[in-house]
């Protein structure tokens, strides 16, 4: 069932990422962690469909953020970072997903870990944690390439120094800020155990990123001793972008 | 029709080439796949050919090698709409490999590593159309493209080119494979465009 | 089908899980199956359809036992039609239980 967004905000993430702010008539409200699928029809009927996670807060006011980045050989990242427009329209489909998803009634120690884009949907946790002005302990484990590759810094700087509610650690693959006191690298065992709720604690983690991420940091996590199905994946695909079906 | 994204441009097809009916042209190499990419050793790799009970025919990769080869250029037409020109392999042809064999069976259903199947007419796989190809673009046949072989024949729907061929079961009564057991055309030509069954 | 001696890797890493179908799903589903916990029919691993491993970008869509690769799920559109063939899951366990609206 198609329903059609207004666009009404786009704000720059990053170089390359790009939030959209869609207002939806009859949205009829999401979970934190769900996802839509968007449709674009070009005028000569051609149409092409991708999934993107929610980033916004659930909201009774039918607004739903999506934050898009631009892949190398994207067909439809192109359009949505650097043609759409305030007053455009596009058609969306959802929420989506009843799995990777969290809700405020959930009292568990939380522990996100998000690679790259797939911050976008561990964000919508965090957002729907402060609205409901939820008390439960949040980790959050961050994997980028690069400072400048991060999504909503500056919000994600104000939540974590508001001290004692969302605990937030960056890790850098390939490049890092001045005087950072770890090694470009990927995550590995050693960073969880620092970084991540005790798995004595039974935290409920939530991993989201690019397929290859995803595997090898649920690994770690079952390695760390977190049970299998206190860990929850959702996975974007080779290159971070979930591809179209036909 | 949906809401049109303005200034979203379609796929066009060059004005001057002829493409079967509902196809746009890709310059890339697109990879579809329905499972995991296979790895198989050379050394372990097999090609046979039987009749459901009896082995009629098998190579290895060394003996798989040394049959003749040929270097040929054909068009590749998928059913999910692209369409790639000019392309170059080299492959044993299936003339070659059926040569010898004596059969009265009609159809064969083709085996890939992995648990693909694909069924078609044996005459389509004989008379120049079709090839056992591992090598394209002058370079070994990458595992993502069906590496270290595929099918190829080119006169019907990609999905027809099994990837990571193993085998050809030839059969009496046509069985439907893959896709064709899942709602894809039993036979597949893409200038009728026969694309699901029931298209004519 | 007996398994060769073929490594049947996945390091291409090119497939997604099950949550991507939730949305193909939801064309001729009321409720989300994604949530169902199913039995592989090939290894017995039971988990929850999300966490299959899904190849979309293909003729049809396919979800994989992500313990053996055994075909789960397959999915195919045909024009006003959609295929499903659910015969990889000995069973899928779905919850009739009144489930909460997205809050």
């Amino acid at each position: 069932m198609w329903r059609v967004g207004t666009v009404v905000a786009l704000h720059d993430e990053t170089p390359t990422a790009r939030t959209i702010t869609l207002q939806v008539a009859d949205w009829p409200s999401h979970v934190a962690g769900q996802h839509v699928d968007v449709r674009l029809t070009a005028s000569d009927g051609y149409s092409a469909v991708r999934s993107y996670s929610i980033a916004s807060a659930p909201n009774s006011e039918g607004r739903v953020e999506l934050t898009v980045e631009r892949l190398p050989d994207g067909e439809v990242s192109p359009y949505l970072t650097q043609e759409l427009a305030v007053g455009d329209r596009v058609e969306l489909r959802g929420p989506i997903g009843g799995w990777f998803v969290w809700r405020s009634q959930q009292t568990e120690p939380i522990q996100l870990i998000a690679g790259g884009s797939g911050i976008v949907p561990l964000m919508a946790m965090v957002r729907s944690r402060a609205s409901a002005r939820s008390t439960v302990p949040f980790r959050l484990l961050y994997s980028v390439r690069e400072p400048g590759a991060v999504f909503y810094r500056d919000e994600l700087q104000a939540i974590s120094s508001r001290g004692g509610s969302v605990t937030l650690t960056y890790a850098y693959t390939r490049a890092t800020p001045k005087d950072w006191p770890r090694l470009p690298g990927r995550i590995d065992a050693s960073l969880i155990a620092e970084t991540n709720w005790s798995s004595k604690l039974i935290p409920t983690c939530y991993v989201c990123g690019p397929t290859s991420f995803v595997e090898s940091t649920a690994a770690l996590l079952v390695t760390c001793g977190n049970r299998p199905d206190k860990i929850r994946t959702e996975r974007f695909g080779p290159t971070g972008g979930r591809n179209e079906f036909h | 029709m949906g809401t049109i994204s303005r200034g979203l441009f379609g796929r066009r097809t060059v004005a001057d080439v002829k493409l079967p009916p509902g196809q746009y042209l890709t310059t890339d190499f697109p990879v579809l796949s329905a499972g995991p990419t296979p790895h198989i050793a050379l050394e372990k790799w097999e090609f046979t050919i039987d009749d459901g009970t009896n082995v009629l025919r098998r190579w290895n990769w060394k003996s798989f090698r040394e049959l003749p080869t040929e270097n040929i250029t054909v068009d590749l037409h998928c059913v999910t709409r692209w369409s790639k020109l000019g392309t170059h392999w080299e492959g044993v042809s299936l003339d070659t490999i059926l040569g010898e064999i004596e059969t009265d069976a009609e159809y064969a259903m083709v085996r890939s590593y992995g648990d693909y199947t694909t069924n078609l007419p044996i005459v389509d796989l004989r008379n120049k159309q079709a090839w056992i190809a591992f090598r394209f673009d002058d370079e070994d046949l990458a595992p993502e493209h069906g590496g270290p072989a595929r099918l190829l024949v080119p006169h019907l729907y990609l999905w027809k080119s099994a990837k990571w061929v193993r085998g050809i079961r030839l059969m009496h009564e046509d069985q439907p494979g893959f896709w064709e057991s899942l709602g894809y055309h039993d036979y597949g030509d893409p200038w009728r465009e026969q694309r699901y069954s029931g298209d004519e | 089908m007996a398994r060769q001696a073929v490594a049947m890797s996945s390091t291409n890493y090119d497939y997604l899980d099950g949550n991507a179908a939730a949305g193909e799903l939801s064309k001729v589903f009321a409720v989300d199956i994604t949530t169902a916990e199913g039995r592989c029919g090939e290894c017995g691993t039971t988990k929850c359809l999300a966490e299959a491993h899904l190849y979309m970008h293909g003729p049809g869509l396919v979800a994989r036992c992500p313990a053996c690769e055994h075909v789960l799920l397959r999915l195919v559109n045909v024009r006003e039609h959609m295929f499903l063939d659910f015969r990889g899951m000995t069973y899928l366990r779905l919850d009739t239980s009144r489930s909460e609206e997205a809050s």
